[in-house]
């Protein structure tokens, strides 16, 4: 009889083992192992919380103690997914309470959320130390009273960019006195006014407090009071950058973030009066993050602070910073990894802030251990993206929005084909690529050509035919997850490569030429999947297989079909005119 | 007379075709050649004066508006540019209360809505007065104007050919005809202001 390895050793092994695909891994090598890990597994992460139930996440792996769900689909955050469309936690949290009593932490993304979810939340998990909320709806300010009030061990509360019903500020005076266990704490979506000498008392008795993350109603006049109270703090989000410029105010100010030695991380900035930035810039040798993505500054007064950041490593802006101040970035911030620019006014046809392409090529130039770009602007070309790709053959991601939809290469009127081609031949780690501007068939042929690595693909008014998706769906070896909008790819494409959207998280189709019959056939092929028809027409059942679908979510699942859809969702598989 | 050479004044387009409105960055108290404008005028993009203005030289707002002469608003397509409602939402909002903060400072005294009522001062003049920038269509008819409502302090008051010019700037004329003394108001600044200029509503 052989002699099998003690359990206690290869768990103890497996303790050490973290990320999520190879704890996967190592639960495919045997049966044992299998068992093993399954009892040890304490962080499990669920992309997308259709692709399995709650009750079969229990069932193997019953001793968790962190949970991480991801709900609606990326083009949420962009309107194109209509409301009731589902993602929501509170199936998750019933099953949760009962199975989990010792659950800690829970971070959702793009879920609703319901105040009886948090509530749930409050005081079935008596351990319960992180919440985090990004992207989430469905909840108010009562929800996060309860939080506050009943998690007597909360570490962390995180509501990043979600949608707060707020009905006041009371919630944060809701936090027991004997609450001093916070590290992290982020109001900055919510709009209404905290009690301020709650708020302080509150920074005043968690001493380890790292990050905090004001709303725009905490004034600025105040906020060198909370930064005396919390000088350990490693990432501060302001509130309101604005006040009446009176330099004892200003100078108030900048003694107090002078004493901040561990800040490394600021954000806020709405409402910015320059009068009071240099207020900051004693720490900015220190820090290593900067978002500036709402500070309507301009391009001098945005330079000055990062010519003083040597150390930066994460900078969000608005596209005032402007191509000059980009290259002052590319000489001053050699340390830079990722850089993202926003456009201050969208919606003008033209350019009201002079950054072009020139910006982005100087920052590809002097910034070498550049990895992650997203860059709104107005005009690219192909030689642009060809010198980028040259210069930064290490991106890992790279996002690239020129406004107008469908715009060429402004120099020579082509199609952007060949520069985002030098993008996927010369960035072979790439593993985020989105494109805009024209684009032929002839980009895909390149990116399922080269593109081996890329892991998530986002695609808009681009293409010429079925062929453009064909060779993405049969050449993008790792690809996870595909958006399309406004393409003109069909069922062909999807038809011929149904087993590989068994091989990705999920597939979204929208204002695309896929036919319904398409869908039907493709439910049909692929029991696995949940082919999802969005279509808010309201006539599904009587359309004939020939017209064109809305919308189209294609995602793998175990748990079939699911029961929460509304009324203008329809799963092919269970259209009531097919018969098997 | 003031020389309004010295005069900073900045005419910036709206890239949200929003109405005129006027904003004051003051340290202390205004004098006219002092004060910095950044006016938002709305232009009808049917409007054949439009071309005239075209040929005045625009210099960009402080507040980050639109730079180009009537800037074309993009049909919008649904989520496109990919920006969250949240970043779009908080740009507005930013946007919306510097323009109130603005209209604010401009109405304060009683301004009626869409007028654009600068504080205008003579060295020497016993109280200051308010133009409706909005009246005049060149900088000639303002210079014209101002001229006017100052005249009197160098005719003189008593002559009746001063008195004349300044009951025709008046909206108090009966008032004004029978008596040497004109009313006066002290605002917010500290300045004595002449009543009348800026409408009761």
């Amino acid at each position: 009889m052989a002699l099998s390895f003690p359990e206690e050793v290869l768990e103890h092994v497996f303790s050490f083992i973290t990320s999520h695909t190879d704890r996967n891994t190592v639960s495919l090598v045997c049966k044992s192992w299998y068992e093993i890990e399954r009892w040890c597994r304490r962080r499990v992460f669920i992309g997308n919380c259709y692709a399995v139930s709650p009750g079969i996440m229990i069932r193997r792996f019953p001793e968790v103690r962190c949970v991480e769900l991801k709900g609606k689909p990326h083009f949420a955050d962009f309107n194109l997914v209509p409301d009731g469309w589902g993602g929501y936690f509170y199936p998750w949290v019933c099953e949760m309470s009962r199975a989990y009593p010792w659950l800690e932490e829970i971070r959702l993304k793009r879920m609703v959320v319901s105040d009886e979810g948090l509530e749930l939340v409050s005081k079935a998990f008596k351990n319960f130390k992180v919440l985090v909320l990004s992207s989430c709806e469905g909840f108010s300010t009562d929800g996060l009273a309860a939080i506050a009030a009943n998690c007597r061990n909360l570490r962390e509360l995180d509501l990043r960019e979600s949608e707060v019903e707020d009905l006041s500020g009371h919630w944060l005076s809701h936090f027991p006195d004997s609450c001093t266990s916070l590290q992290s704490l982020n109001m900055s979506c919510l709009s209404s006014e905290v009690s301020f000498s709650a708020l302080q008392r509150l920074i005043a008795r968690s001493p380890n407090l790292k990050t905090l993350r004001l709303n725009r109603a905490v004034p600025l006049e105040k906020l060198s009071t909370l930064l005396h109270r919390a000088p350990q703090l490693v990432e501060l989000g302001t509130g309101a950058y604005s006040a009446e410029a009176r330099p004892d105010v200003c100078s108030n100010l900048a003694e107090a973030f002078s004493r901040c030695k561990e800040l490394k991380g600021l954000s806020g900035f709405w409402d910015v009066v320059p009068f009071y930035l240099p207020a900051i810039y004693s720490v900015c040798s220190r820090l290593t993050s900067l978002n500036l993505s709402y500070a309507t500054i301009q391009s001098p007064d945005v330079t000055k602070i990062v010519t003083q950041c040597p150390n930066l490593q994460s900078l969000s802006v608005l596209d005032y910073i402007e191509d000059t101040g980009l290259n002052a970035l590319s000489l001053s911030c050699k340390d830079l990894r990722e850089l993202r620019v926003f456009p201050s006014d969208p919606f003008v046809a033209d350019a009201n802030v002079s950054l072009t392409e020139q910006g982005l090529v100087a920052v590809s130039e002097g910034c070498y251990k550049l990895q992650s770009v997203l860059y709104f602007c107005r005009q690219m070309s192909n030689s642009a993206l060809t010198t980028i790709a040259k210069n930064r053959p290490n991106l890992n991601c790279f996002r690239l929005c020129i406004l107008e939809p469908r715009a060429p290469d402004y120099l020579t009127l082509e199609p952007l084909d060949n520069g985002f081609g030098a993008i996927v031949e010369n960035c072979k780690q790439l593993q985020r690529l989105s494109l805009s501007g024209l684009l032929t068939d002839r980009v895909f042929e390149y990116i399922g050509k080269r593109a081996k690595k890329l892991e998530m693909l986002s695609i808009a008014f681009a293409g010429d035919s079925d062929l453009g998706l064909h060779h993405v769906l049969s050449g993008c070896d790792s690809l996870r997850k595909l958006e399309i909008r406004d393409c003109p790819f069909g069922d062909k494409a999807l038809l011929a490569n149904v087993s590989k959207l068994e091989t990705m998280r999920s597939l979204w189709m929208s204002s695309c030429s896929v036919s319904l019959g398409a869908c039907k056939r493709l439910s049909q092929k692929m029991p696995r999947l949940n082919v999802e028809v969005i279509d808010e027409q309201g006539d599904l059942d009587s359309r004939p297989d020939s017209s064109p679908v809305e919308k189209l979510y294609v995602y793998r699942t175990v748990a079939g079909p699911r029961l929460d859809m509304p009324s203008f969702i329809r799963n092919m598989a269970q259209n009531p005119t097919y018969m098997r | 007379m003031e020389s309004f050479d010295e005069t900073e004044l900045r005419l910036g387009l709206p890239g949200d075709g929003g109405d005129a409105t006027v904003a004051m960055h003051t340290n202390g108290k205004r004098g006219y050649d002092e004060t910095v404008m950044d006016l938002k005028l709305k232009l009808s993009s049917n409007d054949q004066d439009t071309k005239n203005d075209q040929d005045k030289k625009v210099f960009c707002s402080v507040v980050g508006g639109g730079c180009s002469v009537n800037p074309p608003t993009k049909a919008q397509v649904v989520g496109w540019p990919p920006l969250r409602s949240y970043r779009k939402n908080m740009m507005s909002v930013q946007k919306k209360s510097s323009l109130s903060r603005h209209e604010e400072v401009a109405n304060g005294g009683g301004g009626g809505g869409g007028a654009a009522f600068v504080k205008v001062s003579m060295d020497g003049a016993p109280y200051l007065r308010k133009v409706d920038l909005k009246m005049y269509k060149s900088y000639q008819d303002l210079s014209d104007a101002l001229g006017n409502m100052f005249s009197s302090f160098t005719i003189g008051t008593c002559g009746s050919q001063g008195l004349k010019d300044f009951m025709n700037e008046s909206k108090l004329m009966d008032l004004l005809n029978n008596s040497d003394y004109v009313p006066t108001y002290e605002d917010k600044d500290g300045d004595w202001m002449l009543v009348g200029d800026v409408p009761w509503e």
